[in-house]
């Protein structure tokens, strides 16, 4: 069993579990996650790491209440505890010189960019990190993930805070400038990430994104969270959740990620206008 | 001396149609007279031929003796002194081509029925609740790491417990037991019985960690600076093939791991009183004759399908699943499709696969398999409509630990190179054994393998 040692809900249905789990923490790195199950009965879902604390031991955990398992999971308390937690799974970021990173993220994306963020940053990287919301209310990490930026965008859509507009009209404005782009790194929904790759791909910068489809077991077992990228099966847990946002086949991917959403009950959060991906 | 007994006491099965909607098991063992009077059937041969043709030597006369004799004691005894996974064995070992295949009696026709009994046994000491601890020698002192909770694993380590070692299992899942758990399904072999076999392994003293994936978590050269002796690789093979046709990854296209995953260790099969879902069509196709597909095969049934086929390239005689298994799916209504070769998944236009393009096949020469190699038969192609389709056409190891470890050496196929006799790898103080490193194969084998490296460790590491 894993202790919840800290909960925090910054804003609706985004929700923080600081989880008791020394041995992840030891070699958790940027851009891994763990595999989650809430009680024995549970299913077994992949969250993103948003930290760590080599030194108390612990794993801090973002997630988004979506489903069943999500909203089971945000019923719980700080000191309650948790059937399993698998981790660190997954290829860490690519962490290199690459000169100048565009990090754009959304929703819980802009939690699990500030590790990424701060390896890239360490690596001698400058960082222009972009926050897309909804609206202000939605909005969280912004500090955080702006601590480890050189410069910081921040666009909402009903322009409550700092500019207004979407994210792909900031993008592309941000890939119009004067500024040399030589990395763009996207997570948040796959739509969000699906369309900002399209935003990059005229401009030829090389564009990461972090894949989150269903999985299983999260070591290579099942096959469950399979995506094509380029000519290739790539299994995300094992291959991933890394990968270019130019060659991903993102219908194939939106599809698989809905086999299972009947059963899940609609998707209210997070939902955007294009399609029902979160 | 009496008469040599040939009459086979046959073991009581659900009936055919019941059993193919419920995931309860299928077959329902010996009652007390049954297996007292199939044991009487055993002639005591002097020259003990099963016992050669046991992968782990169980003393198989011996145990048969105590049980005509009544004595369930000595029964387990006999038995759990060479082989910690009796419950486990007795239902899943191919005797048929193991034991029962050497029996003095198989020449004419009607081998003791070793399994079942040994399947007796072990369920007799279940219903007693409690159990025998064996002797376990001195403490050495001496800490072993096992990768992996499967057949392998389990086993290696419960050797290395009763030499008086510290064993630690690392194990991926939040379950132990492998495949035991994961892959072969509850009405074949209940977990309650592997979880009982597991509670024998941590009652010897081995401790198990769940959760704990090697490579991930920690490394192998990691266990060894850590205060580890020596380190048993048992992760088993746990990749699934895919067919690489297109349209593989439309959705309701599983691999059978996946498929088998969600039934059996997420016990999909109970939504929603458990959380993880699988969705599931009408019109099954299963690909591959292995006992993974008559698995699959049998589960989809259970689980609601209106239509099951096992879809195979060669013919039945070619299939390596187990006689019993293929009867028994058979029996219960699954259909096979032989000389059968998918070509395509087609989609039914929102993601869900809706057909399959398959070729009929015909039989060329023998291949490097000794089998007869199929090749597909021109302008014979045809559709199948199928809602869900699972591919079961093997497994390769998880090249997890393989590429974590620093100096283990892997073949082309990604299993590891290790010893036959011993298990030992490339790798100082590393051994494997198991699906790891012969590719997937069956329970006892890499039980065997398990006990093999336990040998050797133990010789090695020293008391």
């Amino acid at each position: 069993m894993y202790k919840i040692m800290l909960r925090d809900d910054p804003v609706p249905n985004i929700h923080f579990f600081r989880i008791e789990a020394p041995a992840v923490a030891r070699k958790a790195q940027a851009g891994q996650f763990v595999i989650v199950m809430v009680d024995e009965k549970g299913e077994r879902i992949p969250l993103s790491i948003a930290d760590w604390d080599r030194e108390e031991g612990s794993v801090t955990i973002v997630f988004n209440e979506v489903g069943r398992t999500t909203r089971k999971l945000a019923q719980l308390k700080a000191g309650d505890e948790i059937a399993s937690f698998v981790g660190p799974l997954g290829l860490p970021a690519e962490i290199e010189e690459f000169g100048t990173v565009a990090c754009v993220a959304m929703g819980y994306g802009v939690v699990t960019m500030v590790p990424i963020a701060r390896a890239l940053k360490e690596a001698g990287n400058r960082i222009i990190s972009v926050i897309w919301a909804q609206s202000k209310n939605m909005l969280f990490g912004v500090e955080r993930l702006g601590s480890f930026s050189d410069q910081l965008i921040v666009t909402t859509d009903d322009g409550s805070y700092w500019r207004k507009g979407s994210i792909l009209d900031t993008l592309e404005e941000l890939l119009r400038g004067d500024e040399r782009i030589d990395r763009a790194i996207i997570i948040g929904p796959t739509c969000m990430m699906k369309f900002c790759s399209a935003i990059t791909k005229p401009f030829e910068v090389k564009t990461i994104v972090s894949l989150n489809p269903v999985m299983v077991d999260g070591t290579g077992m099942c096959g469950c969270c399979r995506v094509e990228v380029g000519d290739e099966t790539k299994f995300a847990c094992v291959d991933g959740p890394e990968f270019d946002g130019h060659q991903v086949n993102w219908d194939l991917l939106m599809a698989r990620r809905c086999t299972y959403s009947d059963e899940q009950g609609k998707q209210l959060v997070y939902q955007c206008w294009h399609c029902a991906q979160w | 001396m009496p008469k040599v007994d040939l009459n086979r006491v046959s073991m009581p099965k659900q009936e055919p149609l019941v059993r193919a909607r419920n995931f309860n098991e299928v077959a329902l063992g010996y009652t007390a007279e049954q297996a007292m009077q199939e044991a009487s059937r055993c002639i005591q041969c002097p020259k003990r031929p099963c016992v050669d043709g046991c992968p782990v030597e169980v003393d198989i006369p011996d145990f048969i003796l105590a049980v005509r004799e009544g004595n369930m004691p000595e029964a387990v005894k006999s038995l759990k002194s060479k082989n910690s996974l009796p419950g486990i064995c007795g239902r899943v070992c191919p005797q048929e081509t193991q034991c029962e295949a050497a029996c003095s009696l198989s020449k004419k026709g009607a081998p003791i029925a070793i399994g079942r009994l040994e399947r007796y046994v072990a369920d007799w000491e279940l219903g007693q609740g409690q159990m025998e601890k064996p002797q376990l020698a001195k403490p050495t002192g001496k800490r072993i790491a096992v990768v992996g909770s499967g057949p392998a694993g389990l086993t290696a380590a419960a050797d290395l417990a009763k030499l008086g070692h510290e064993v630690t299992i690392f194990e991926a899942l939040h379950t132990a037991g492998g495949v035991l758990m994961y892959g072969i399904p509850e009405f074949r072999m209940p977990k309650h019985v592997v979880q009982t076999e597991v509670d024998y392994v941590k009652y010897l003293g081995v401790e198990i960690r769940l959760d704990s994936v090697v490579g991930k978590i920690i490394t192998v050269d990691e266990l060894l600076e850590n205060g580890y002796s020596a380190v048993f690789l048992g992760t088993g093979a746990g990749l699934p093939m895919f067919l690489n046709i297109p349209g593989e990854n439309l959705n309701g296209v599983y691999s059978a791991n996946e498929f088998l995953t969600r039934t059996n260790l997420m016990k999909a099969y109970l939504f929603p009183e458990y959380d993880t879902p699988l969705k599931l069509g009408r019109r099954v196709a299963v690909i591959g004759g292995g006992n993974v597909a008559m698995d699959s095969a049998r589960c989809s049934l259970r689980l609601g399908a209106a239509e099951v086929y096992i879809v195979y390239r060669r013919s039945e005689v070619e299939m390596p699943a187990r006689r019993e298994e293929v009867e028994n799916a058979q029996e219960e209504g699954i259909i096979f499709k032989y000389l059968t070769n998918p070509i395509q998944c087609l989609g039914n236009g929102r993601g869900l696969v809706a057909a399959m393009e398959c070729i009929e096949m015909e039989l060329g020469e023998p291949d490097a398999s000794g089998r007869r190699r199929p090749i597909p038969k021109t302008g014979s192609e045809f559709i199948m409509e199928v809602d869900t389709v699972i591919v079961a056409l093997g497994t390769t190891p998880n090249p997890l630990v393989p590429t974590t470890t620093q100096g283990l050496e892997v073949t082309n196929r990604g299993t590891v190179v290790a010893d036959e006799e011993t298990g030992q790898t490339r790798k100082l103080l590393v051994w494997a054994g198991g699906d790891v490193v012969t590719g997937a194969a069956t329970v006892i084998s890499a039980m065997g393998a398990g006990k093999r490296a336990a040998a050797s460790i133990g010789a090695t590491v020293g008391a």
